[in-house]
């Protein structure tokens, strides 16, 4: 008697509460190879385009910040941006290189936090403990700048609220220096380890036409070869002064967003180096009283991508509509691109190679056609890792350099 | 293209627009009526062609709008598509999921909280609605809001 065959579902998510976002993925497979994925989101829909509608155009900054933890500057730029573009405000320019520098510092933390949960879910441990320490000077200095380690509530309309003292900048660059010779041996560490070639090399790759097509941003984007980057496109705050360039690269797999992240950290550095020393005198902000009707599109980049703000305005003292779109929204269903035909030990990489949340990945299942877990997050970890482990067998354990940072 | 060169380029679809709107140097609004729209946003992504950024679904006064935002690198310029869905009993759109996939989850979402049925989407389960959510509240919706 002929058995019908039932696809085998892959649960990925949905809960997990470190992380920012909750998503829950349904991967179809066929023995070790993803068929089919299917995205579930919202499982912690706090409504912030609903809220903001009830708060005063000056509180939106201080609700907005909160989104996403991590993108806590990019947020209420973008959303100040479309308040001042709809009011025809102009903040003083030291206001807009303040911004640039907390926005720019906010990229390097979010960069490396990424480096070094990529190298925890492929078994590189060391790398996570190390990146992370790196990490930690970037959030101390925006606590000293702002007083807050993340929801910096710096920015708002017509300028910011806390100036970057001048005594200060000694210590910013000086910091900067060390993080920047720790982060060229991190780089140079990836770029030549020949086990992460081929572990994340060839890996879910998004081509240039899927990432067009699924209107990705960020370095999603432009690890695909798409050299869009709105800081270049639609220069805002000090961006168009300063000398820096658009990281890309043309392969779309892991190891090319990796790459693109890791590079554009130094660009970083390099912006909030030239920003502090062109740092104009005067005023951080001016007096913004009513915000006339109308309507506006603010967009920053953000680490994960644009962040896109709509605002209108009725003349009353709160917005009558505000839109918000963070990149992982076209992001993470760029998924269907690049996991489908992928390999189940490759999910939890390509997942993370996005920088999405990382909720999806922290409660991994896979059901069988009885609905029973046949695995959870900790063995497609271990699938994940055993995969790095073999390579690195191999090649021979010579070739292990990311152990010895 | 340069930014005169995108202006006469958007001009060509003009006889299905309302009107063009320039806000800013770089900021253009071009309005439509929704059996238009389709047409109108084929030939913003595949003709111009520009970058999808989202959709915005608004309860305005007297009808429904879907704003349609693309961005156009080379010169920094977003265009903002406005559709004007006058049934607001019936509210419904042509999808543009079939050539834009990128447009899926955001139909979802407005067909979720504004209740705009997205015709031809090929998915339009709910996207961030609770399962137990009541049928027929539409949480955008003026109605709901007051």
């Amino acid at each position: 008697m002929k058995q019908t065959v039932k696809k085998p579902v892959l649960a990925v998510g949905p809960f997990h509460p470190l992380q920012e976002e909750m998503e829950f993925y349904q991967l179809t497979v066929d023995g070790e190879k993803v068929t089919d994925i299917d995205v579930r989101l919202s499982y912690n829909h706090r409504g912030i385009e609903r809220i903001s509608e009830t708060l005063q155009f000056d509180q939106v900054p201080f609700l907005v910040s909160r989104i996403c933890g991590i993108c806590s500057a990019s947020h209420p730029l973008a959303y100040v941006q479309a308040v001042e573009e709809l009011a025809g405000v102009k903040p003083p320019e030291r206001a807009l290189y303040v911004r640039t520098i907390i926005n720019e510092l906010e990229r390097i933390h979010s960069h490396i936090l990424w480096v070094g949960l990529a190298g925890h879910f492929i078994g590189y441990d060391t790398v996570f403990m190390w990146a992370w320490k790196y990490r930690e000077p970037v959030l101390d200095l925006l606590e000293e700048i702002t007083g807050n380690r993340n929801n910096y509530g710096n920015v708002k309309v017509g300028g910011c609220r806390e100036d970057i003292p001048d005594e200060l900048k000694p210590k910013i660059l000086k910091e900067l220096d060390k993080i920047e010779k720790k982060m060229e041996m991190l780089t140079k560490a990836v770029l030549d380890d020949p086990i992460l070639h081929a572990r994340l090399k060839g890996v879910g790759i998004l081509s240039k036409e899927n990432a067009i097509k699924y209107a990705v941003v960020g370095p999603t984007a432009r690890g695909s070869g798409v050299a869009i980057d709105v800081r270049r496109d639609d220069p805002y705050a000090a961006y168009g002064d300063l000398d820096w360039n658009v990281i890309t690269q043309s392969e779309g797999d892991v190891f090319a967003k990796a790459v693109v992240r890791l590079l554009e950290t130094f660009e970083s550095i390099k912006m909030v180096r030239q920003a502090l020393k062109k740092l104009p005198d005067g005023p951080v902000a001016i007096e913004v009283k009513e915000i006339p009707p109308g309507e506006g599109c603010g967009h920053a980049e953000a680490p994960r991508g644009e962040t896109f703000h709509y605002v209108r305005s009725d003349g009353g003292n709160r917005p009558v509509r505000h839109k918000v779109r963070a990149p992982s929204y076209v992001n993470v269903p760029s998924f269907r691109a690049s996991c489908i035909g992928g390999h189940i030990a490759d999910v939890t990489i390509t997942l993370a190679a996005v920088d999405p949340c990382y909720s999806c990945t922290e409660r991994l299942a896979v059901v069988d056609q009885y609905n029973s877990v046949t695995h959870n997050y900790e063995t497609l970890l271990q699938l994940s890792r055993e995969k790095t482990a073999q390579i690195k067998k191999d090649f021979g354990s010579s070739g292990l350099k990311m152990e010895d940072l | 293209m340069n930014q005169e060169e995108l202006n006469n380029k958007l001009a060509e679809i003009k006889d299905k627009l309302i009107d063009i709107e320039q806000k800013a140097n770089n900021r253009i609004y071009l309005l439509c009526e929704a059996e238009n729209s389709y047409a109108v946003n084929k030939f913003l992504f595949e003709d111009v062609p520009l970058r999808f950024v989202i959709t915005t679904g608004i309860d305005s006064d007297d009808c429904f709008e879907i704003l349609y935002h693309y961005a156009y690198d080379q010169t920094g310029c977003m265009v903002t598509l406005k559709a004007f869905i006058r049934d607001r009993e019936k509210p419904a759109i042509e999808s543009i999921t079939p050539f834009l996939p990128a447009a899926e989850w955001i139909e979802r979402e407005i067909h979720d909280t504004l209740g705009i049925d997205f015709k031809n989407h090929p998915n339009l389960r709910r996207l961030i609605l609770a399962d137990d959510w009541p049928e027929g509240v539409y949480p955008l919706r003026k109605e709901v809001k007051r």
